[in-house]
C-alpha cells in the first residue's frame, strides 16, 4: 500500500511562519526582554585555518577499506545523469560548498569526501544507491549534520548523500494527526507548519532549527519531550526506505494499529544510516497544547531533585511534559557565554530543575501547578523557584537549559557523553568522574577551574534517566582521553546502564558497544546488517565495534 | 520622605508571542493571554520604588472580564500589595477614554501620588490611556519613560523621543507611562506567588464608580494584512543572478 501522496506540493512548508505580530518599532528593536525561543542552527564556515584534523589522521587505525572503489569521472557523470541539476552534485572543484558536508557540528571530525549528492526524489536516491552498491562505492547518508558522535560525516572518501533537497510535506490527516513527509524536512519547519493546524511534532531538541526528520528517525532522537510523547519507536508509524539494491520499500503503513508482519521499521529507527536510506516518514503528531507552563526550581541536593520528580509525577501527572535538570556550573557557564541571560531567581543552589506542563485547559493546569509548587515550598523540597508569567519568560527559562550545549562548546576542549543509568545514580556518575580526574591531577574539585580539565558538569533529561556528562578542557589530549575512557564506560557498565542514551554510536561510541550489549546481541546486529547491506557500503567504519580484538 | 501610594493599571492581552489570527471578522482570542509587557515594566518600576523605600504601597488595577483576575495575580506575585478588579462582561470592549475615566474614579478614591501605566497595550497599540487620564485629572504627564526618579514630591523623567532622550521635571501627583528600556521585569518567584494568594483584591463594577463604559468608537472592519507571496528557492547562484537581472530587474 503506497503512502498517500497529494498532487503537487503543499505550499508554505519551507517558509517558517513568522512568530508574533507587527510590534511598534521600539519593541521590535529591543529584543532583550522578548527574545524568541533559541534553537541553534548550524553555522557553516569553511575556513581552512580553523578546520579540525582529518578523522583519518586522528584515528589512523581506521584504515580506508580497500573493498571500496575510489571515485572516478565516470561515476560523477552517472550521478549528474540522475540528478539533472548542477547544484545537486557538488564536486571537489567547489571546495567552499563541499567542505561543510565533510565536517560535523562539533568541528571534531573531518572527512575527505570528493562529492556530495543532493537528490530530490526517492527514485533518484534509489538510482544513486543502486549504482554505488554495484560499484562498491561507500556512502554516508546525511541529514542536518547535527549529530554528536561523528556519524553523519565521512571518515575517508565516502560519498555524502544529503537528503536536504527532499523537503516536501506529502500529506497530513487533520483528524488522526498523521503527518507524512520527506526525510529532509527540518524539524522546526515541520513543527511550525503543524502549529498552524493546531498540532506539534512529538519531539523537540536543541538542534531543531537544522536537524531533519529523517536523521532524527535514523538516530532515534530523544530530546526534551520524550517524557510526555514517548520515543520515535512509538510515534513513527511507517517509513519509506531505499535499500542498497535499489529497491524502494515501504516499511509499515501510516496506520495507528497494524499487526501484519515483522515490524521492520523498528530496525531502521536508530540504525544510523547503516541499513538503508530513509526517504520519507509517517509520524503520529499530538495536538498542540492550549496551556503551557514553565517553572524553574532551585534544589540543594540530587536527592531533592528526585523528590521534586516524584512530586511532579504525582501532582502534575498527565500534564507533565518535560523535566530537565542541570547543575550550578552549567548555569554559570550559560551566564558567562550567552548574552542577555536572566536568572529567574537569585538564590544559588547546586541543582536546578526546569519543568514544563502541556494541557488542553489552562485553569485545570494552573490549579495543579499551584498545588504542586505550594507543596514543594511548604515541604522545603526546593529552596526557591519561579513560574513564567508569559511566553517570553517561558522561552527565557528554556533558553537557559538549551544554551548549555553552546556554552560548553564555547569553553573549548568539550568532551560530551550521553548516558543512561538508574535515576538514583545519575549524578554520582558526575561525582565519580570528578573524583577520578582529580586523582590524576587533571581536575580541581574545589571548583577553581584551574586544572587542564576545567569543568565536569551534568545536565539532562532527568525524567528519562538520561545524563549529559560534559567536560571542558584546555584542549583535547590523549592523557585526558585516557583518563576518561574506558573508566566512564566501566562505571556505566557497573550500573547496568547505556553508554549512549540518545546520541547514538556513530564513530565515537561504536568501539565501546560491548560495555552495554552482549556479544550475542552484537552478532545478531551483524547478521541484520548483512541482510540489508551485504556489500557494507552504507556508513562504514561506524556503529559496529571493530571485528578484530 | 516616601510616596504613600503608587497606582498601576494593568491589562490582560493576547500573549506577545502568539500569532494573531482573524476569524469571522474578529481577532481570535481563544489563545494564550498574559499581562501587557509595558504594564509588567510599570509594575516592576513601582515595586522597585517600594524596595527603595520611596513608596509605601503599590496597588494594581485592571479593567476586564473575570479572567483578568490572573493578571492581577501576576502583579501581586511581582510585589504589588493589593489589587482592584473592575469587572466587565466577557467579550465587551472598553476603550481608552472609558478606561481612563475608570482609573480616574479609582484614583480619586485611593489618592495615589503617582500613576504608572504602560505606554500602550500590544493589542490595540492606542497609546492614549495615560495621556487622556492625565488630561482628565489635570495632572502633569511624562510619557515613554526610560528613567524615573522620585525625590519627595519632585519627579524627574527621561523620555524616549524621536530625536533621542528628553529629561523633564514635574511635581507630583503625575502620570507616567513606561517605555521598553525603563527596566527588565522580574520573574514571579515561588515565595512571592505564595504570598500573593493572601493579598486582597477588591471587586468593583463600572456602575459602582459611576462611569459609562459604552464604546464611543465603533470598529467597522478587522482584517488580516495581505498574505506574503511565497518566496522561491533557486538552484544555484547563476539562477539567482539571472532572476535578479531579468525578473526582479535590480541588477
Amino acid at each position: 500500500m503506497r503512502l498517500l501522496r497529494l498532487r503537487g506540493r503543499i505550499p508554505g512548508c519551507l517558509s517558517a511562519s513568522s512568530q508574533g505580530r507587527t510590534l511598534p518599532a521600539s519593541l521590535a528593536a529591543c529584543p532583550r526582554i522578548f527574545a524568541p525561543r533559541r534553537s541553534f542552527t548550524v553555522a557553516r564556515t569553511s575556513c581552512a585555518a580553523h578546520s579540525p584534523v582529518l578523522t583519518a589522521d586522528r584515528y589512523p587505525h581506521l584504515k580506508r577499506d580497500t573493498r571500496y572503489k575510489a571515485l572516478t569521472d565516470e561515476d560523477i557523470a552517472f550521478f549528474k545523469s540522475v540528478i539533472k541539476s548542477d547544484a545537486g552534485v557538488i564536486t571537489a572543484d567547489r571546495p567552499d560548498e563541499l567542505e561543510p558536508f565533510n565536517e560535523d557540528w562539533m568541528r571534531r571530525f573531518r572527512g575527505q569526501s570528493k562529492v556530495v549528492l543532493r537528490p530530490k526524489t526517492a527514485a533518484e536516491v534509489a538510482a544513486l544507491l543502486k549504482y554505488c552498491n554495484e560499484h562498491r562505492l561507500a556512502v554516508v547518508p546525511q541529514g542536518g549534520n547535527t549529530g554528536l558522535v561523528g556519524g553523519s560525516v565521512p571518515v575517508h572518501d565516502e560519498i555524502v548523500l544529503s537528503l536536504q533537497n527532499m523537503n516536501e510535506i506529502r500529506s497530513f490527516d487533520e483528524v488522526s494527526g498523521i503527518l507524512t513527509c520527506d526525510a529532509g524536512c527540518v524539524l522546526e519547519v515541520l513543527d511550525n507548519w503543524l502549529a498552524e493546524r493546531g498540532y506539534m511534532m512529538p519531539l523537540d531538541l536543541g538542534a531543531k532549527g537544522s536537524c531533519q526528520i529523517g536523521g532524527n528517525v535514523a538516530t532515534n532522537a530523544g530530546g526534551l519531550r520524550l517524557l510526555r510523547y514517548g520515543s520515535l519507536h512509538g510515534t513513527v508509524l511507517s517509513m519509506e526506505v531505499v535499500l542498497p539494491d535499489g529497491r524502494i520499500v515501504e516499511l509499515g503503513q501510516p496506520l495507528r494499529k497494524d499487526n501484519t508482519g515483522y515490524d521492520l521499521k523498528q530496525l531502521f529507527i536508530g540504525s544510523e544510516g547503516t541499513l538503508g536510506i530513509i526517504t520519507a516518514v509517517s509520524i503520529l503528531t499530538p495536538r498542540r497544547p492550549k496551556a503551557v507552563n514553565v517553572a524553574m526550581l532551585g534544589v540543594s541536593t540530587f536527592e531533592g531533585v528526585q523528590e521534586v520528580f516524584k512530586h511532579a509525577k504525582g501532582e502534575l501527572n498527565e500534564i507533565l511534559s518535560a523535566f530537565e535538570f542541570f547543575d550550578h556550573t552549567c548555569l554559570n557557564l550559560v551566564k558567562h557565554h550567552i548574552p542577555n541571560v536572566r536568572e529567574p531567581f537569585t538564590t544559588q543552589t547546586p541543582f536546578y530543575v526546569l519543568i514544563e506542563t502541556n494541557g488542553s485547559n489552562k485553569d485545570h493546569d494552573d490549579e495543579k501547578l499551584a498545588v504542586f509548587l505550594e507543596n514543594l515550598m511548604t515541604e522545603g523540597v526546593v529552596e526557591d523557584g519561579a513560574l513564567a508569567q508569559d511566553s517570553t519568560q517561558a522561552a527565557g527559562m528554556w533558553s537557559i537549559r538549551e544554551t548549555i550545549t553552546e556554552s560548553l562548546a564555547k569553553e573549548g576542549g568539550n568532551y560530551k557523553y550521553d548516558l543512561s543509568v538508574p535515576v538514583p545514580h545519575l549524578y554520582s556518575v558526575v561525582e565519580e568522574m570528578q573524583e577520578r580526574l582529580a586523582s590524576v591531577g587533571l581536575f580541581d574539585k574545589n571548583g577553581s577551574a584551574t586544572g587542564r580539565v576545567k569543568h565536569v558538569v551534568g545536565f539532562g533529561h532527568m525524567g528519562d534517566g538520561n545524563l549529559h556528562l560534559n567536560l571542558t578542557s584546555t584542549g583535547w589530549a590523549k592523557d585526558i582521553d585516557e583518563a576518561i575512557e574506558p573508566f566512564l564506560y566501566e562505571i556505566i557498565q557497573k550500573h547496568g546502564g547505556s553508554i549512549s542514551a540518545e546520541h547514538g554510536l556513530g564513530l565515537m561510541k561504536a568501539p565501546y558497544l560491548q560495555y552495554s550489549k552482549s556479544e550475542a546481541f552484537i552478532e545478531l546486529m551483524r547478521s541484520m546488517k548483512s541482510v540489508f547491506d551485504p556489500n557494507g557500503i552504507l556508513n562504514p567504519y561506524k556503529y559496529f565495534p571493530p571485528l578484530s580484538k | 520622605m516616601s510616596l504613600n501610594r503608587v497606582l498601576v493599571p494593568v491589562k490582560r492581552v493576547v500573549d506577545y508571542a502568539v500569532k494573531i489570527r482573524v476569524a469571522g471578522g474578529k481577532v481570535d482570542t481563544n489563545v494564550k493571554h498574559s499581562m501587557n509587557p509595558f504594564d509588567e515594566i510599570a509594575i516592576e518600576e513601582a515595586v522597585r520604588l517600594k524596595e527603595k523605600k520611596l513608596a509605601k504601597e503599590v496597588i494594581a488595577l485592571t479593567v476586564g472580564p473575570s479572567k483578568s483576575n490572573e493578571t492581577l495575580r501576576t502583579a501581586l506575585a511581582m510585589g504589588a500589595d493589593r489589587g482592584v478588579h473592575i469587572e466587565v462582561p466577557e467579550g465587551s470592549e472598553v476603550l481608552p477614554l472609558q478606561v481612563a475615566k475608570l482609573i480616574k474614579a479609582v484614583a480619586e478614591k485611593e489618592k495615589p501620588e503617582l500613576l504608572l501605566l504602560g505606554k500602550q497595550a500590544i493589542d490595540d497599540d492606542s497609546s492614549q490611556t495615560g495621556q487622556m487620564l492625565a488630561g482628565l485629572l489635570g495632572w502633569p504627564q511624562a510619557t515613554f519613560a526610560s528613567k524615573v526618579e522620585v525625590a519627595g514630591d519632585k519627579l524627574t523623567v527621561t523620555r524616549e523621543v524621536d530625536g533621542g532622550l528628553e529629561t523633564i521635571a514635574s511635581k507630583l501627583p503625575a502620570v507616567v507611562t513606561t517605555d521598553l528600556r525603563l527596566n527588565e521585569p522580574r520573574y514571579a518567584t515561588l515565595p512571592n506567588i505564595m504570598k500573593a494568594k493572601k493579598k486582597k483584591v477588591e471587586k468593583l463594577t463600572p456602575k459602582d464608580l459611576g462611569v459609562d463604559v459604552t464604546p464611543t468608537i465603533e470598529t467597522v472592519k478587522v482584517i488580516e494584512p495581505p498574505k506574503r507571496a511565497g518566496g522561491i528557492k533557486v538552484e544555484s547562484v547563476d539562477e539567482l543572478l539571472s532572476k535578479l537581472k531579468n525578473e526582479a530587474r535590480v541588477l
